[in-house]
């Protein structure tokens, strides 16, 4: 019991950690899933092999492989300077974008062909067909994966305590090495992280039911 | 590319203009490369030298021995979470209270939990009873990781399957009880068989995620394939350098290799299952994580499954 | 089934390639013996009288002998301290320690069962028994006492800096202010590093050579730790980086153990003072750490407790 209350400050800083890395993370990886996306539906060859790549280079890695690549090979070949919690960032959201990438592309192939061609038959245009008839679908389909995906997220975010950032997976570390009882440490973690993923969850389940209607 | 939702099939001008953005788009990542190349090459890490250590026996010994021990941790982790996953599917549908309860409290707990974080918990709890565990005791880093990956992905391989067992269509159930059948009668020869057909791609995407998870192993110094790369990264020096980019370059490699064979298998097993007509369809080759429903906690449509087109 | 069996084979194929693409012969160019000398006139390593029929009522000890090995942790990738090469072959000053002690205990040094040991899960692997003794640059503290045995000090290091060559801002902990400093988390320097009067920004990694590797790509400005540490990193690449040599701590080195196991304890002093006063710690510390150009001192006294 007592482990949480005498290193309460621990504990909220390292659970602070968690939420902060796991939002910025979150939008850079939506932000990227989305454009790659586009890619990998464009018509023109190029991107699309870009796309490609892309995916299926960083969905076949291990995250802890792209947090040691973000360390020392980014740094010499392109960005120096970059900062610890900015490597994380960066190792998080181009893993997690290629599974948003994946949940977004086929949420765009579930709209049926038909409508699209409908659309483009009433006259709309390229932009007017996508903002008004493609997204709108495709968004709700969407929405069931990019929840379990950023639940994902939230749970390897524990990966970024071993490069020199603070989150609640540290925070255990720094405890156990004390000698404070691992059950203790692992539950009262374990239900940090759950407060975080339970929240994506709700949040995710209230826009489905604001987004849902029937089809 | 065929028809698409988003793009009407192109006219001469579209055309033209797609094929500038095509040219415009190799060069920019025929650009992309050059610079990456140029960059490594100023740093001196595309010196024949520096790749000359994959030469060295050592250092290839090193990667073999990485390579098995994952893919020994990967076997056994596989295997359990397999078994694993269909004991606590089973429990979860149980018509027993208590039964249902601790093990969809099983399934949300360790779901909820970074796996490195439950692996770490695990082995100290392993070396703290030590003693007391017998074959566990002896390799305390093997077992943590076993066990970790094997609740993890045993509680997703479980939603995985309850969502193969609640696809099966409802009258086929009514109809075995009507014949007499029992409860595991049922359950071996009626649901568990149609289950596993129709997640089999699902269940071979998720061992890929055991397969990178076995990364992990290197919190608690197991020494996987990734472990051995840090370590020879850090300790041969070429040229005054380490080999940083040449060592990553190629274990990311074999990493992605392994991974895309077993999903190839995965997509295959899914192309098959789709010619044949049974009952229930074959679920597309998604990693559980992505697949809605599957790492839904609330009920409505379980599985992937549920949401493809109507069944023959 | 055509097309899906050649795919498949395909990436089999390349898998296969990447792990026998560079079958050959053995042993040529990219062997590196980083840390260890070669040369015709370096000093010889001492070798050590393995004692027989050893009786100490120690239970960490009953178990290594019933098992017939003893397990060590150490480091991998301290140059000139706890090294291992390509091959496997563990090298430096702190190795000799395990070895001259646990000829002591009666341990041959083929059965020594060394085991990699970074700095952050020291303590868990000590205190749970995942290794029977730790030789790996341990500084010995009350903190760390309070779970851990230690006997020694067998050696008595100091934190300094390790910087680039062409450094001249950073002279010592006071000229760190604004400044990233690299070290490893738990460790006693950085605790030292962290307080405000410094004013330093600190990036906390789980391995040592992970550090030097981020000093000599730009991305921090100092390494901290022990400057017995630092002087084999400095040896390692002479031309790149350097010692600043202004010590502002003490780290007595000592040997890790189970915190209870008394009787260990004071076998494991024994053997350090007997082979401090027979020469073999000198021939062993002259064959290893003093090649990273820190001259011989005479060691600390064992501290019985």
């Amino acid at each position: 019991m007592n482990v949480l209350l005498d290193h309460l400050a621990e504990f909220r800083e390292g659970f602070i950690g968690t939420v902060l890395l796991t939002l910025a993370s979150g939008l850079l990886a939506m932000t990227l899933g989305v454009v790659i996306a586009g890619f990998r539906v464009s018509p023109v060859p190029p991107l699309r092999m870009f796309g490609t790549a892309w995916v299926t280079l960083f969905r076949n890695t291990p995250l802890t492989l792209l947090f040691l690549i973000a360390w020392f090979v980014v740094p010499v070949i392109f960005v120096p300077g970059l900062s610890p919690w900015t490597k994380a960032l960066l190792a998080l959201s181009f893993y997690t974008s290629a599974f948003v990438c994946e949940a977004v592309r086929s949420g765009i192939n579930t709209v049926p062909l038909g409508q699209a061609e409908a659309a483009r038959s009433l006259g709309m245009t390229f932009t007017q067909t996508l903002r008004m008839i493609v997204l709108p679908q495709a968004t709700r389909t969407v929405i069931a994966p990019l929840s379990s995906i950023f639940i994902a997220l939230t749970k390897n975010s524990a990966i970024a305590g071993a490069f020199s950032v603070t989150e609640l997976f540290g925070v255990q570390k720094l405890l156990s090495d004390k000698g404070f009882p691992i059950t203790w440490i692992f539950l009262w973690v374990a239900l940090g992280y759950l407060v975080v993923t339970f929240s994506i969850s709700g949040l995710f389940r209230l826009l489905e039911r604001r987004l849902g209607v029937a089809r | 590319m065929t028809a698409s939702v988003l793009y009407d099939a192109p006219g001469p001008k579209a055309r033209i203009r797609n094929r500038i953005y095509s040219v415009l788009g190799s060069l920019a990542l025929v650009g992309l490369l050059a610079f990456a190349v140029y960059r490594l090459d100023a740093k001196g890490q595309l010196d024949p030298k520096v790749w000359e250590i994959f030469n060295n026996a050592g250092v290839r010994t090193n990667i073999r021995d990485g390579v098995l021990t994952t893919l020994k941790v990967f076997a056994v982790a596989g295997a359990l979470s397999l078994i694993v996953g269909l004991l606590l599917a089973v429990a979860r549908l149980s018509e027993h209270r208590p039964v249902r309860w601790l093990a969809t409290g099983f399934i949300e707990l360790f779901r909820a939990v970074p796996l490195l974080i439950t692996i770490y918990a695990l082995w100290v709890l392993f070396l703290t009873y030590k003693q007391d565990l017998g074959v566990i005791g002896d390799n305390t880093a093997f077992w943590g990781l076993v066990v970790g990956l094997t609740v993890y992905n045993g509680s997703v391989q479980a939603e995985v399957f309850r969502a193969g067992i609640n696809a099966v269509p409802r009258g086929q159930v009514e109809a075995a009880y009507a014949l007499g059948l029992r409860k595991y009668q049922v359950m071996t020869t009626l649901l568990l068989p149609q289950a596993i057909r129709s997640m089999l791609p699902t269940m071979i995407s998720q061992l890929v995620v055991t397969l990178k998870d076995t990364s992990l192993g290197y919190v608690i110094t197991y020494t996987e394939l990734l472990f051995a790369t840090r370590t020879m990264a850090n300790n041969i020096i070429v040229n005054g350098e380490n080999p940083f980019t040449a060592v990553t370059i190629v274990v990311g490699a074999i990493y992605i290799a392994m991974c895309l064979a077993l999903s190839s298998l995965a997509t295959w097993i899914e192309r098959r299952g789709r010619r044949t007509k049974t009952g229930v369809a074959v679920a597309a080759a998604a990693e559980p994580a992505e697949a809605p429903g599957v790492l839904d906690a609330s009920g409505g449509p379980l599985g992937p499954t549920a949401d493809r087109e109507p069944r023959p | 089934m055509k097309f899906r069996k050649s795919s498949s084979a395909a990436v089999l194929t390349a898998l296969a390639l990447a792990l026998t693409a560079c079958g050959g012969e053995s042993g040529n160019a990219g062997d590196q013996p980083a840390g260890e000398s070669t040369g015709a006139n370096a000093p010889k390593l001492p070798t050590y009288a393995v004692a027989g029929n050893v009786k100490i009522d120690s239970p960490t000890l009953k178990k290594a002998q019933q098992a017939g090995k003893l397990v060590i942790g150490a480091k991998n990738d301290q140059p000139y301290l706890g090294f291992e090469d390509t091959t496997g072959k563990r090298s430096g000053f702190d190795i000799e320690i395990a070895k001259m002690v646990a000829a002591d205990l009666g341990f041959k040094p083929d059965q020594i069962e060394f085991k990699t040991v970074d700095s952050n899960v020291r303590e868990t692997t000590i205190s749970k028994g995942e290794v029977d003794l730790y030789v790996g640059t341990y500084t010995i503290n009350d903190e760390r006492k309070k779970q851990v045995g230690f006997a020694g000090p067998y050696f008595q290091a100091g934190a300094d800096l390790l910087v680039r060559k062409d450094e001249q801002g950073i002279t010592g902990p006071d000229s760190l202010k604004g400044k990233t400093v690299c070290s490893i988390k738990g460790s006693t320097p950085l605790q030292e590093i962290k307080k405000p009067k410094y004013g330093a920004k600190t990036v906390e990694l789980s391995k040592y050579s992970e550090c030097v590797q981020q000093l000599l790509n730009n991305e921090v400005d100092a390494v901290t730790t022990d400057d017995a540490i630092l002087k084999g990193y400095a040896a390692q690449r002479p031309t790149k980086l350097k010692v600043v040599g202004k010590p502002f701590t003490k780290e007595p080195y000592g040997v890790g153990m189970n915190k209870d196991d008394k009787a260990l304890r004071d076998a494991v002093n024994s053997a350090l003072e007997k082979h401090e006063k027979n020469g073999d710690y000198k021939k062993a510390y002259e064959a290893t750490l003093g090649l990273s150009g820190s001259p011989y001192s005479e060691p600390p006294a064992v501290s019985r407790y």
